[in-house]
């Protein structure tokens, strides 16, 4: 099941630019919650920081509180143990290129040391399931490689990857922009099925994208959070000026 | 800042004050028919009909494409939900003149007598009311606009005032019933022209703040 998010005090830098100030929110658990904002705002910085992977950078760095489920991501876990609880998918769709369509699923898996082969098998299909893959690869899932599926589907084998290690959390950062709209579709209504067990947080610049997934949306503007309500809320009546200057394409 | 949406969306409001200046035009008329008791003028009102309805279905188009084609948000989709919302009040404020028209084309076959009941000043507050809200929609005026829906009490007691004094005069003096009886429809019509105005005030309302204020006269009073 998903967990909660509740973010406060969040300041993030890359050298000298601090970029995230003072952001404090709650993000609810299964549900989708989309992040909206101009390029350079500080959304996809934010998403990083809740799985730790902000500070894999060697000149950044995050201070503040991330609590996942109750559990503080900075002081009381690991950040190989955040990777496993949050998942993460991205842009451009990122498989394991000279990997076998079941092992860049199983990889996580692996890597935590998971070796009983039955229960590989039973979690791959599981997750390919999830990601609606399944019925499109089973009969090739140990002869075709990650890189030789189409955009679309590479996009769901990563889906598929993130979720086979049980995450509580899927991160999505622009996970469509490189689709077609029919894969576009698939993903979002991937996002519809998956939110009942997963907390899911999409970046999205696609404004009817995030209303259409998500059930929360927060704007995000040079750093700062500039409003967070329920989606309709602020594709409606936007409580900021600055909301709704963006939303209605007045700036950005 | 997306040009072309900005000067579609201007165009739209621009065609919906083209409709208002047909249909004011037309409840003017029909309430200086009365008057004047002139029916050529009559006659133009229900002339003019044909086109207020034409221009409702090309508002409601132009409308209907920007939805479709521009995926409005925020303030600008309030504002094309509330043209369309306008633009059907508009549409049945020119209903209720070519109805006033027709009462007083029939209303000219009889004597002219003196009925108890003042339709000239209900009109003008009914007009009053129309034109008002069409200000506040120029404008953006929210606060023009709550300043509208008080007046809708006003109307409705006259329109009360008239169908009491004018039932009374059919069942006192049954050979004036057919007078007396297009005078209510009338006063009813005006009545009616009267909700429309404030529909249109609670659209601009809307628009500007995003509230929903429909349906809260008893709240909206409690607060003046």
């Amino acid at each position: 099941m998903g967990v909660d998010i509740r973010v406060e005090n969040l300041n993030a830098w890359y050298g000298n630019t601090h970029t995230l100030q003072d952001i404090n929110l709650h993000i609810p658990s299964n549900q989708a919650t989309a992040l909206i904002g101009p390029s350079g705002c500080g959304k996809s910085t934010f998403v990083r920081c809740l799985n730790r992977m902000h500070e894999t950078n060697p000149i950044a760095r995050a201070e503040g509180t991330v609590l996942m489920g109750g559990l503080d991501i900075y002081k009381d876990a690991s950040p190989v143990e955040i990777r496993r609880r949050v998942g993460m998918v991205f842009q451009r769709p990122n498989p394991f290129p000279t990997m076998s369509i079941y092992d860049n699923v199983a990889s996580g898996l692996k890597l935590n040391g998971f070796r009983n082969k039955r229960m590989l098998d039973e979690v791959v299909e599981r997750s390919l399931k999830q990601a609606a893959l399944w019925e499109e690869v089973k009969d090739d899932l140990r002869k075709k490689s990650g890189a030789s599926i189409s955009g679309g589907q590479q996009q769901r084998l990563c889906i598929a990857r993130a979720l086979a290690v049980d995450p509580e959390v899927l991160l999505m950062d622009e996970p469509a922009s490189a689709l077609d709209p029919v894969s576009t579709a698939k993903i979002e209504d991937l996002i519809f099925q998956l939110k009942s067990q997963y907390t899911i947080v999409i970046v999205t610049h696609n404004m009817q994208q995030a209303a259409r997934v998500a059930a929360n949306t927060g704007f995000f503007l040079n750093g700062k959070l500039v409003e967070f309500d329920a989606t309709t809320k602020i594709f409606t009546t936007p409580s900021d000026k600055r909301t709704e200057d963006y939303i209605t394409g007045r700036f950005g | 800042m997306r040009i072309k949406f900005q000067q579609n969306l201007d165009e739209l409001k621009e065609r919906l004050l083209i409709m208002a200046g047909l249909v004011e035009q037309a409840i003017q008329r029909a309430i200086e028919s009365y008057t004047a008791r002139d029916l050529s003028l009559c006659d133009l009102v229900l002339r003019s009909e044909p086109a207020i309805n034409r221009m409702e279905r090309e508002i409601d188009q132009a409308a209907l494409d920007l939805l479709a084609m521009e995926q409005p948000m925020a303030v600008d989709l309030r504002f094309i939900i509330a043209v369309i919302r306008i633009n059907s009040d508009l549409e049945r404020v020119g209903d209720q003149a070519v109805s006033i028209a027709s009462r007083i084309q029939e209303m000219g076959a009889f004597a002219n007598i003196d009925l108890p009941v003042d339709i000239p000043k209900l009109a003008s507050l009914a007009a009053a009311m129309v034109r008002k809200a069409l200000q506040a929609f120029i404008e953006g005026d929210a606060d023009l606009a709550q300043s509208v829906l008080l007046l809708d009490d006003q109307v409705d007691e006259m329109n009360a005032d008239a169908f009491r004094s004018l039932s009374m005069l059919i069942t006192q003096k049954p050979e004036m019933a057919p007078q007396a009886l297009n005078a209510l429809i009338i006063s009813r019509n005006l009545e009616r022209v009267g909700d429309h105005a404030t529909n249109i005030a609670e659209d601009v309302i809307f628009w500007v703040r995003g509230s929903d204020v429909r349906h809260q006269t008893a709240t909206l009073h409690e607060a003046s």
